[in-house]
């Protein structure tokens, strides 16, 4: 496998602020941070009367891997799918603060929900292929951005199948239904599917929690492949797994951030008590 | 957990009684079930055999199916009403179920959900409850007096369509409900704006359904009487409709559409009620090749929704 398995020429550089962003939760932010993708700044979220997120703040390092974690209900999922607008999809939500999206600097939560998710790719919690083909399913993202020309998407496909390791697994059968895979598979065959639009960001919101160890341990392998090609936002409540794919883990808390890191020092020397209790299976 | 629990205590006991009892609730259920289903089947298969042995003599005589109504019953075929039925329904199917999936549609992925689409909703539920003699009466006033359309088959197509749009957008809307939120998710994930997450994912999963529905209801359509009556539809229709197609540029004409015509349920109505028997034998050959093409319409969707699954799984 190539260190970089997503070279993304196209990728304009990044100008982020590299200093550290003020007032991340309680835990002072490492001194100098790599240039982010986003950040999100005081961001609150309600689902109607209920509020979700309290003035969240969260950098997300570009082409690494940020985990987050935290106990169920703590928000984590819904910060994650804030990234691409999925709350819009039902009524009644609302989003105050910002996300702030580099290298243009606009506020994600603000511009049309469209134009987020033409950037933004998701892999969700249970394998969610489309009841197609297998090429057809990789090459969805491609024919929603109006790419319609077969040798173009027959590259792509074939491209994202590699960089999923699922290629050799199917080359032989892209033109059957992607419901005769097996579950690890179908979720490489998501990750694919989201990979092939070659998108800046992409989310995974608990990507292994409906799959057995084996096909878990590829998953997390290909996660960790995949950055330094594109940025990746990863819930999880295995903190196994994210200290083992994660650059950068945040922990969340009833909807609030609490700390937030490197992964090597979240886990080793937590800044906040509450983490280190949850970290050591105190609550949670 | 001990050696000796062979020994049941009182709670196990108890939970013995409670097995017992929910096994005699669900036989008894069951029985309920078969007993109702075997009353509904026994009716069905009495009024099929009573009439497949009444209108025996027409039934297998191929005159019957090439024939027009005749003042004599021996010679009285059902030619007319056959072909009146095929393109009112062909009139129907083409108006009800692209109005009705868009209605559908519309309702369920992108009306905003306020007081005007609550009763948009509730009043669809109503038409569907609506005697077809009032659609009937309506399509006098507007479609043949108002439009000045006539007695033809055009306005026959389009009381049915009327009378079966609530059918189809109903099942159009419970399709679209049953699309799991994953399959959106998954297409609006990928950037795809409404119109192609509808159109490219929901539609296609939701087809199977929508398909369903739409046969019920032109099932139901094929053998209403009363609103066709109602229009002033001929019971004697001694000719056929202009055909579809010609030898001549442009090669299709749509002169049938303002034809007068005749339906299967109007020919029928019309034998039972005279007074010669030998008319009877035709009103229940009739009947007999009417519920034929209802049954088939419904085999046909089943077959259809069958297939489709099939293939969304394999």
């Amino acid at each position: 496998m190539q260190p970089n398995p997503m070279p993304r020429v196209s990728a304009p550089p990044v100008s982020a602020p590299t200093t550290a962003p003020a007032g991340v939760a309680t835990a002072a932010a490492p001194a100098a941070l790599p240039p982010l993708r986003a950040d999100v700044r005081k961001l609150s979220f309600w689902y109607g009367q209920t509020q979700a997120l309290k003035q969240v703040n969260l950098p997300v390092v570009d082409r690494k891997v940020t985990a987050l974690i935290g106990p169920s209900g703590c928000g984590k999922s819904t910060l994650l799918r804030c990234f691409n607008r999925m709350h819009d999809l039902y009524p009644g939500n609302r989003y105050e603060g910002d996300i702030r999206l580099y290298p243009e600097d606009e506020n994600l939560v603000a511009i049309d929900p469209g134009l987020v998710r033409l950037r933004v790719g998701m892999v969700f919690q249970k394998p969610n292929p489309f009841p197609k083909s297998i090429y057809a399913n990789v090459a969805a993202g491609l024919e929603v951005r109006g790419i319609k020309k077969r040798s173009i998407l027959d590259e792509r496909v074939e491209q994202s199948l590699r960089h999923a390791a699922l290629w050799d697994e199917v080359k032989d059968r892209l033109h059957s239904s992607a419901y005769g895979l097996s579950g690890g598979q179908q979720q490489r065959l998501c990750i694919a599917r989201a990979l092939a639009p070659q998108p800046e960001m992409i989310l995974f919101d608990e990507p292994t929690s409906a799959l057995d160890p084996l096909a878990t341990a590829k998953i997390e392998d290909l996660v960790q492949q995949l950055a330094g090609g594109v940025t990746i936002l990863i819930v999880t409540h295995n903190m196994q797994q994210a200290s083992r794919i994660s650059d950068y883990t945040a922990f969340m808390l009833l909807g609030e951030m609490v700390e937030y890191g490197n992964t090597d020092q979240v886990f080793t020397a937590p800044r906040d008590q509450r983490t280190d209790q949850y970290i050591t299976g105190r609550f949670g | 957990m001990s050696v000796e629990s062979h020994v049941l205590g009182p709670e196990q006991r108890s939970f013995q009684a409670l097995v017992a009892a929910n096994r005699r609730t669900d036989v008894l259920m069951a029985s309920v079930g078969i007993l109702v289903l075997a009353v509904a089947a026994a009716l069905l298969t009495a009024v099929m055999v009573d009439l497949i042995s009444s209108g025996w003599p027409r039934l297998v005589n191929p005159d019957f199916y090439t024939s027009f109504p005749s003042r004599k019953p021996e010679q009285a075929g059902i030619i007319s009403a056959m072909v009146g039925t095929s393109l009112v329904m062909l009139v129907t199917a083409f108006i009800s179920i692209p109005l009705a999936v868009a209605a559908g549609i519309y309702l369920e992925e992108y009306a905003p959900k306020n007081w005007l689409t609550d009763i948009i909703e509730i009043n669809v539920s109503n038409l569907a409850g609506v005697p077809s003699i009032i659609y009937g009466l309506l399509a006098l006033g507007l479609f043949v007096y108002g439009f000045g359309l006539g007695e033809t088959i055009l306005t026959a197509g389009l009381v049915l369509a009327l009378l079966i749009l609530p059918v189809i957008i109903v099942a159009t809307r419970e399709a679209i409900r049953s699309i799991p939120k994953d399959l959106r998710e998954a297409a609006y994930g990928l950037g795809a704006d409404k119109w192609q997450t509808v159109s490219h994912y929901v539609l296609p999963a939701a087809r199977p359904g929508i398909l369903t529905g739409a046969i019920v209801g032109l099932a139901r359509a094929i053998g209403e009487a009363a609103p066709v009556i109602t229009i002033g539809a001929l019971t004697f229709i001694a000719f056929l409709p202009p055909a579809p197609v010609q030898a001549t540029p442009p090669f299709i004409n749509f002169d049938w559409l303002m034809s007068p015509f005749t339906v299967m349920p109007i020919q029928l109505f019309n034998w039972v009620s005279r007074p010669q028997a030998a008319f009877h034998i035709n009103a229940a050959a009739t009947g007999v090749v009417l519920m034929v093409m209802t049954l088939l319409m419904n085999g046909l969707a089943i077959y259809i929704r069958f297939k489709l699954r099939q293939h969304q799984r394999s």
